[in-house]
């Protein structure tokens, strides 16, 4: 049904264009606001106990440069541990929201989404690549990029995935959502079964590791990380604004928004770049944490309808403010010990993505 | 909030007067961990362990008073993990996590992870003591004086070495007894039909070793899955594996001896299967000759009753 909103929306534009545009805008402040909340959440809640409480403290210690013991433990956990995971966070749910919300666009399909049409599996594969071979076969390139080489190896995959997703779903002329589903679920298995055959190669503690890292996790959180996908981050925030137009003609149908000036190749090429900037560098500093890109958004259209000047906003905000409070609930769970963050936001997401299933008859089209 | 606050402000408190009592029992300690750091531990009242054979170091030297968390790894002694914080598997630890509970010390096995957490700890103003990861008798008496150093517990550390050293002499003489070697491999689990083994440079190789028998599987590195055809090449005459909790053993059991492959060996045909508990047989602590001994007793039954362990 979702899948034949775009055209009923557009057909009825005139008459609805006030209201949803009023809808859109109260939706991205409550996302703010939302968004404000988990913040503020992520940097207050946590095992220590430490609250924001200890942040005056912590700045005139910072300032001054003087600090006692346990101002300095306070300020370890507020601006070292807990304040670069806040960032990553935010990253890895406002890029995954808005990677579901762009291939949504993309492939004219609700279902699309990096996570369930193996994209991350792809990023994923590349960066286990990297992390078993970073010592051995891939040594040169590790030490070339140094902290970049992770982001950048599942960033590759990430491209490399979608471009051939783009390559199998066009050969069929018609984007149908079974064709994009297939291929997708293929080339996940296939990024999967290489995961796979890494793994086997690994030894019983790399295996390990690679399980875990495999699972979703932001508790490795460094200022380093930060600082490796800054770029990808400025990369999606200075693209998206340039995508919103042609994502909108695109609701229209390829055809359609050729006629109205969308160079529509070049478009592609560059929803596929940042798809995979986002997803990529998301995978490389959190693993795989799935149902924010096909969740988010498709709850931003049920309120706001398909306006992308609404969507890929609003997607980013919520996208964020879940994955932090996905991450609260992970961290607090089973405190001081941790829960895998992709657990936790499978949990969650699952079941809201069965909801939608059921209740929306998403995917029916 | 408010209780919050005040438990915070109590452990503040509690934490200097032991802090101002720790000297007392031998602070001030620079060690040279298993990553060739100099660290310097000041107060060792309240200890993080981390790693089944560091946290069973720790107990054996007296210190369980001051011990205040340990990992999901650390089941011996079983009680460790019922009266301390658990901070989680050691290859999954949170920074904040490990943090949170206080201590003045950490003590960490070399596979304590991930490497960024890590990485964080050693940074904070908490000694990291890095713990190595060895498995042989000088490994153990190397993990025990690092540990004994680090806390203050010297006397109490050379004693435990003096007898990890004697009970490995025993050990030695009873192998020497032994006339022909069994031919052994180490199953650590069986999952989709493979049963992953203990190859070269495991602890499992090593404690095989130790007991007198051959590993089998000794061409293979590390702990992997082998197919049914490999096993069967081995040809192992006793199965080594690890006891889980009682209610499954004899499932276990079951499924090892279903395999088509092990089935086929000389074990298999004389459904000689040896369970020993993980931590106890692979942890290489304090416990390890008594392990070795045990193993042995059981591969050279003929032995053990010539020769009783005590």
């Amino acid at each position: 049904m979702t899948a034949a909103v775009p055209m009923d929306e557009r057909a009825r534009r005139p008459l609805r264009n006030a209201p949803r545009a009023a809808t859109g805008g109260q939706l991205i402040v409550w996302a703010a606001l939302l968004l404000a909340a988990a913040a503020v959440m992520s940097l207050s809640i946590g095992s220590t106990g430490i609250t924001l409480d200890a942040l005056p403290r912590v700045i005139t210690a910072w300032i001054t440069g003087r600090t006692d013991a346990s101002v300095a433990r306070e300020q370890l956990v507020l601006l070292d541990i807990r304040l670069p995971r806040l960032l990553l966070g935010l990253f890895v749910g406002a890029g995954l929201a808005v990677s579901g919300a762009m291939m949504q666009g993309l492939f004219r399909n609700p279902l699309a989404d990096p996570g369930l049409v193996g994209v991350s599996a792809g990023a994923a594969l590349a960066a286990v690549a990297t992390i078993a071979f970073g010592n051995g076969l891939a040594a040169v390139w590790t030490k070339i990029m140094g902290v970049y080489a992770l982001p950048f190896s599942a960033f590759a995959g990430g491209v490399a995935t979608t471009a051939i997703l783009v390559m199998i779903v066009a050969r069929q002329g018609q984007l149908a959502t079974a064709t994009l589903l297939l291929a997708g679920i293929a080339l996940g298995a296939l990024s999967t079964a290489l995961m796979g055959l890494i793994a086997f190669a690994s030894d019983d503690r790399e295996l390990r590791d690679l399980t875990l890292w495999m699972l979703g996790s932001l508790s490795g959180a460094s200022w380093p990380k930060v600082v490796a996908v800054l770029p990808f981050a400025l990369l999606v925030g200075l693209g998206l604004p340039r995508l919103v137009r042609a994502l909108n003609g695109l609701l229209l149908g390829e055809a359609e928004a050729f006629h109205l000036g969308v160079d529509v190749e070049r478009m592609k090429r560059q929803i596929i770049l940042i798809t995979a900037a986002a997803v990529g560098a998301a995978v490389a500093v959190a693993g795989i944490v799935g149902f924010v890109g096909i969740i988010v958004p498709h709850l931003v259209r049920l309120v706001a309808g398909p306006d992308h000047r609404i969507v890929l906003p609003a997607s980013a905000l919520l996208g964020g403010a879940l994955v932090l409070t996905a991450d609260v609930a992970a961290r607090m769970a089973l405190r001081p010990a941790e829960l895998p963050l992709g657990v936790v936001m499978a949990l969650i997401g699952a079941p809201i993505f069965l909801h939608l299933v059921v209740k929306r008859g998403m995917g029916a089209g | 909030m408010n209780a919050l606050r005040s438990g915070a402000a109590l452990a503040a408190l509690l934490t200097s007067l032991l802090g101002a009592a720790a000297p007392a029992c031998g602070g001030g300690n620079v060690v040279t961990d298993g990553g060739g750091r100099q660290v310097e531990v000041g107060d060792a009242s309240r200890i993080l362990s981390i790693g089944g054979d560091v946290t069973e170091i720790v107990y054996a030297l007296g210190a369980e008073t001051r011990l205040v968390g340990v990992d999901a790894t650390s089941q011996f002694p079983p009680r460790a993990l019922r009266e301390k914080k658990n901070v989680g598997y050691m290859r999954a630890l949170s920074s904040e996590g490990v943090i949170s509970v206080d201590a003045t010390v950490v003590l960490a096995s070399a596979g304590a992870g991930p490497p960024e957490v890590v990485k964080t700890l050693k940074a904070t103003r908490v000694p990291y003591v890095e713990v190595p990861d060895e498995h042989s008798p000088a490994g153990i008496a190397g993990k025990v004086r690092l540990i004994a150093k680090a806390i203050g517990a010297e006397a109490e550390g050379e004693r435990i070495v003096q007898q990890v050293a004697a009970d490995f002499v025993s050990l030695e003489a009873a192998r020497a007894k032994i006339r022909q070697p069994v031919r052994a491999l180490f199953v650590l689990g069986v999952q989709n039909g493979r049963a992953t083994v203990g190859g070269q440079g495991t602890s499992a190789d090593a404690i095989l070793k130790l007991a007198g028998a051959v590993n089998v599987a000794a061409a293979v590195n590390g702990f992997r899955p082998l197919p049914d055809e490999a096993v069967v090449e081995l040809a192992p005459e006793v199965i080594v594996a690890m006891r889980r909790t009682s209610s499954s053993d004899a499932h276990g059991v079951e499924q090892l001896f279903t395999l088509k492959g092990i089935q086929s060996t000389p074990a298999g045909v004389g459904r000689r299967l040896i369970l020993m508990d993980g931590l106890y047989l692979l942890g290489f602590g304090p416990r390890a000759a008594a392990a070795a001994k045990d193993l042995m007793a059981s591969l050279y039954p003929d032995l053990a009753g010539a020769n009783p362990t005590p």
